[in-house]
């Protein structure tokens, strides 16, 4: 009995950190007001908010009998996508040139996104720049 | 002998984690699911060998479980940080910046790792690789000193990842 009263509690408190973390991501989506850096909320703060929904909902599954494993793997599947589908929303900014122009890379010639062929493959942004 | 293994099984730890993926999402250990779960990481690793013909020259698993538990202890401190500033820093105030890492690393697994690893931690974002691949741009959510946190990325996650691909 009182196993189950612990469980509960634990699942109450980690549905309230998951929620809570979930809730400062959509702020931070809405507050922000440059592309690059609305893009930081939800990658970040959105992957503990849900890791800690899965956790509550693995401790209830583990307290009232049907374990399931499914979250960890929901979990690692989430982990390993999330960068991706930043990396891609970072990448039609630069490219769409939402944000500030990154700086020049040290030993090559530009940044994979940049150079495009409608630049003529470019060596810098400058040619980008009129063309935009 | 070795020939024949390496064809039969390009990727040995592709097959392994398949195998266990695959009995996961069944949710409980039956010897026929966990066959079918080999079978499964043997025949997909063949059939998309050809998209990814250099496998990795060597892999430390137990340095990359250590390296997973530093970044998941990082994870939770970044988003404890990045929520902070979310609800305290006034956007007038907030300084993002772009910062370069250039890269010692030249396995693409390896800058893949890195580079999944710089998203999920403190406020940094990677957003694009040099067309020849020397260097990774990286976008910091609020920062006083770029330096000091393209020094930590170098120190912290790139010399453990070289150790792991060494």
């Amino acid at each position: 009995m009182s196993g189950e009263i612990i469980g509960t509690y634990a699942v109450a408190i980690c549905l309230l950190i998951g929620a809570g973390f979930v809730t400062v991501g959509v702020i931070g989506l809405l507050k922000f007001n440059d592309p690059m850096t609305r893009l930081h909320a939800p990658t970040k703060v959105g992957t503990i908010g849900i890791g800690m929904l899965l956790l509550a909902s693995m401790i209830h599954s583990f307290t009232f009998g049907q374990t399931s494993l499914h979250e960890l793997l929901i979990m690692s599947f989430l982990f390993v996508t999330a960068p991706i589908s930043a990396n891609f929303i970072a990448k039609v900014n630069i490219h769409r040139r939402a944000c500030e122009t990154p700086p020049e890379p040290p030993r090559d010639d530009t940044w994979s996104t940049l150079n495009s062929p409608e630049n003529g493959r470019s060596t810098s942004g400058d040619d980008a720049e009129k063309a935009a | 002998m070795e020939r024949a293994f390496r064809w039969l099984l390009p990727h040995p730890f592709l097959t392994i984690l398949l195998a266990i993926v695959w009995t996961m999402l069944q949710n409980e250990v039956s010897a026929g699911m966990v066959v079918f779960g080999i079978i499964l990481g043997i025949i997909i690793p063949w059939s998309t060998s050809i998209w990814w013909p250099d496998t990795p020259q060597s892999f430390h698993v137990w340095r990359m479980v250590r390296y997973s538990l530093i970044v998941l202890y990082d994870i939770i401190l970044a988003n404890i940080e990045v929520a902070w500033i979310v609800l305290t820093v006034p956007n007038a105030k907030l300084k993002p910046a772009w910062i370069v890492v250039p890269l010692e690393l030249i396995q693409p697994e390896a800058i893949t790792v890195l580079a999944g690893t710089i998203t999920l931690t403190p406020g940094t974002v990677s957003a694009d690789l040099s067309d020849e691949g020397h260097s990774l741009l990286v976008h910091v959510l609020h920062t006083d000193d770029p330096d000091a946190v393209r020094d930590e990325i170098k120190t912290r996650y790139e010399a453990r990842l070289k150790e792991i691909f060494a």
